[in-house]
């Protein structure tokens, strides 16, 4: 049994934070999963990856595996079927696919191209933020060594398997990352997400089956076709497998990025990790996993950080990558920084989303400014519900609803305070 | 008119897509890296050689916020103004370039020297606050690191 201390996703990934060549890539076993994929049938490859456990590493934690076996396979399916990897990472306090991008491209090649023999699908784009210059360039470089030591192109490593793979350089908008809003902004439109069903395993970028997921997702793939599901549900401490990238952000003493087995605790992340808090500060809460996740506090850091336990505890484990609030910084302005962000960030699409957003930020402005009212907090609370699930077209104002209604729950006193005190009492007066 | 250079690198780009239309984003990115901006002649120009209404084109570029409708000066400042950015000090941050620069967010200084735009998550928040200048990113800023940073962009 391989050690739990295995580091699959960042084994690469060097310290002076150069990216490995795909001879360096092929060294440790790089391309060996695609071989092995090309061999075997497309179902056994979906059926290896639905063993693994693997969930989406984007947010909602979506069953890999299934995800591909709703996609339309054999001699009848619609062609041509497309592989998107949303690199689009803009979930504020998120920086986990950064690295994996800047890191270690081939692996994000290789997973896509697994995904592709998987589904029987021709063609992928890497839909990568525009802001990623550094990604950009080392997946131009990592896109021209595949196809010249032919792992992409036509009939990969001497199989009837052919794949192309494309970079799509996107220019802007956070709504991008949600995966039919980014199907749009691939086809040259205005992101606006679409109507679910249909979902894009059937009819998803140019109307054709696709299957989009996270980066840090398909770069998991690889590891699965060449090491076994066995072996990849045994990194994690928990049902769902492999091992996680966790990021803190925030006062802590060392903010940063670790590869972790899947559960590992909030408080080893927190403590361990990224050594505590800075001298002098005490902990508040955090975001588990980017701005829209509810808050947790004290209470919950002895909870394990994946998909099913951090929902446990009342919020969402999303990409695991936390942002810590600290005792010297105010709530009420962290919540008002966040609302702000999904309020320009909305597309303006549905009325729960661009109404209730604008709504709450300008009432958490009053609040923080010394212009509370009494009734403010019940229509915050009023907001948050109006915004939830159900209500809207996608996830976005669930999402910008979620740090709402936690901070409502777990700092009302400091809301009150603004109120009754007129001012923001973490603001020299 | 688009010139030889830029309809030579659209052009490449169209066998990566099924439709022309797709292409567009990629087109107003190649017209921007070459003129700084993306004016409404330039948009009647892509418009054209995709064929799509200009007006179509219009919407998709309205959308997105790395696509300048506007001149802007010869270095883009991109703060980052997120959460984790915040927290560690954006609005200090901020009131220093704005102070410094003698302008507020969106506008670009007298001397074409500088835009100051805000900018979402870098994805960088393990070493905030940050912000990129043109195609640079920059990290664990304070006031006086930033003014250095400046320097090398004239």
């Amino acid at each position: 049994m391989t050690p739990i201390t295995e580091k699959p996703l960042t084994q690469n990934i060097r310290a002076d934070g150069g990216p490995v060549d795909v001879a360096g890539y092929e060294r440790t076993g790089g391309y060996q999963g695609l071989r092995k994929a090309v061999g075997v049938t497309p179902r056994e490859v979906v059926d290896l990856v639905k063993e693994s456990n693997l969930r989406g590493r984007g947010g909602a934690g979506f069953p890999t595996g299934m995800k591909w076996s709703f996609v339309p396979v054999g001699p009848d399916a619609p062609h041509p079927k497309y592989i998107v990897a949303n690199a689009d990472e803009m979930e504020p306090g998120t920086f986990k696919d950064r690295l994996l991008v800047e890191g270690d491209p081939h692996q994000l090649i290789e997973g896509m191209a697994i995904a592709g023999r998987a589904v029987e699908a021709d063609v992928g784009y890497i839909f990568l933020r525009g802001e990623y210059v550094l990604g950009a360039k080392r997946l131009r470089q990592a896109l021209a060594e595949a196809y010249a030591k032919g792992y992409l192109g036509k009939n990969i490593a001497g199989s009837d398997y052919s794949f192309d793979l494309y970079l799509h350089l996107s220019a802007g908008r956070y709504i991008c990352g949600e995966e039919t809003a980014l199907l749009n902004a691939l086809e040259g439109k205005r992101a606006n997400p679409r109507a679910k069903p249909p979902f894009p395993g059937v009819s998803g970028l140019f109307g054709k089956p696709t299957v989009i997921q996270n980066v840090e997702t398909f770069c998991n793939v690889p590891h699965i076709l060449r090491n076994g599901a066995a072996w990849f549900r045994g990194l994690s401490h928990g049902r769902d497998g492999g091992t996680k990238l966790y990021g803190v952000s925030g006062k802590v003493k060392r903010p940063g990025l670790w590869e972790l087995p899947m559960g590992t605790t909030i408080r080893e992340i927190l403590e361990e990790h990224a050594g505590g808090m800075r001298d002098g500060l005490k902990f508040r809460g955090l975001l588990p996993g980017g701005a829209s996740t509810d808050f947790l506090v004290e209470q919950h850091l002895d909870t394990p950080m994946d998909f099913t336990e951090v929902q446990k505890a009342g919020s969402r484990m999303g990409t695991g990558t936390m942002i810590v609030l600290d005792d010297q910084t105010c709530p009420v302005g962290m919540v008002w920084n966040l609302e702000q962000f999904f309020a320009q960030e909305s597309c303006g699409w549905c009325t729960p989303c661009w109404s209730g957003l604008s709504w709450a930020t300008k009432i958490l402005s009053a609040i923080e400014n010394g212009q509370g009212q009494p009734g403010h907090l019940d229509k915050l609370a009023f907001q948050a519900k109006f915004m939830g699930p159900g209500n809207t077209f996608c996830a976005l104002a669930p999402g910008a609803a979620e740090p709402l209604q936690s901070a409502l729950k777990y700092f009302r006193e400091d809301f009150e305070r603004h109120i009754r005190e007129k001012r923001c009492p973490w603001r020299p007066s | 008119m688009l010139t030889p250079e830029e309809r030579e690198e659209i052009e490449a780009e169209l066998p990566h897509y099924p439709t022309k239309r797709a292409v567009c984003i990629d087109a107003m990115k190649i017209v921007q890296r070459h003129r700084g901006w993306v004016s409404p002649e330039s948009i009647r120009d892509i418009a054209e050689l995709l064929d799509i209404s200009a007006s179509e084109l219009e919407s998709t570029a309205s959308f997105y916020n790395l696509i300048h409708r506007k001149p802007v000066g010869r270095h883009v400042i991109w703060l980052c103004n997120s959460v984790s950015c915040w927290i560690m000090g954006h609005d200090r941050l901020r009131e220093h370039l704005t102070k410094k620069l003698q302008i507020q967010p969106g506008e670009t200084t007298p001397d074409d020297r500088f835009t100051l735009l805000p900018i979402v998550c870098l994805g960088c928040c393990d070493h905030a606050p940050a912000m990129m200048v043109g195609d640079d990113l920059h990290l664990d800023l304070d006031p006086a690191k930033t003014d250095q940073v400046l320097e090398g962009y004239k």
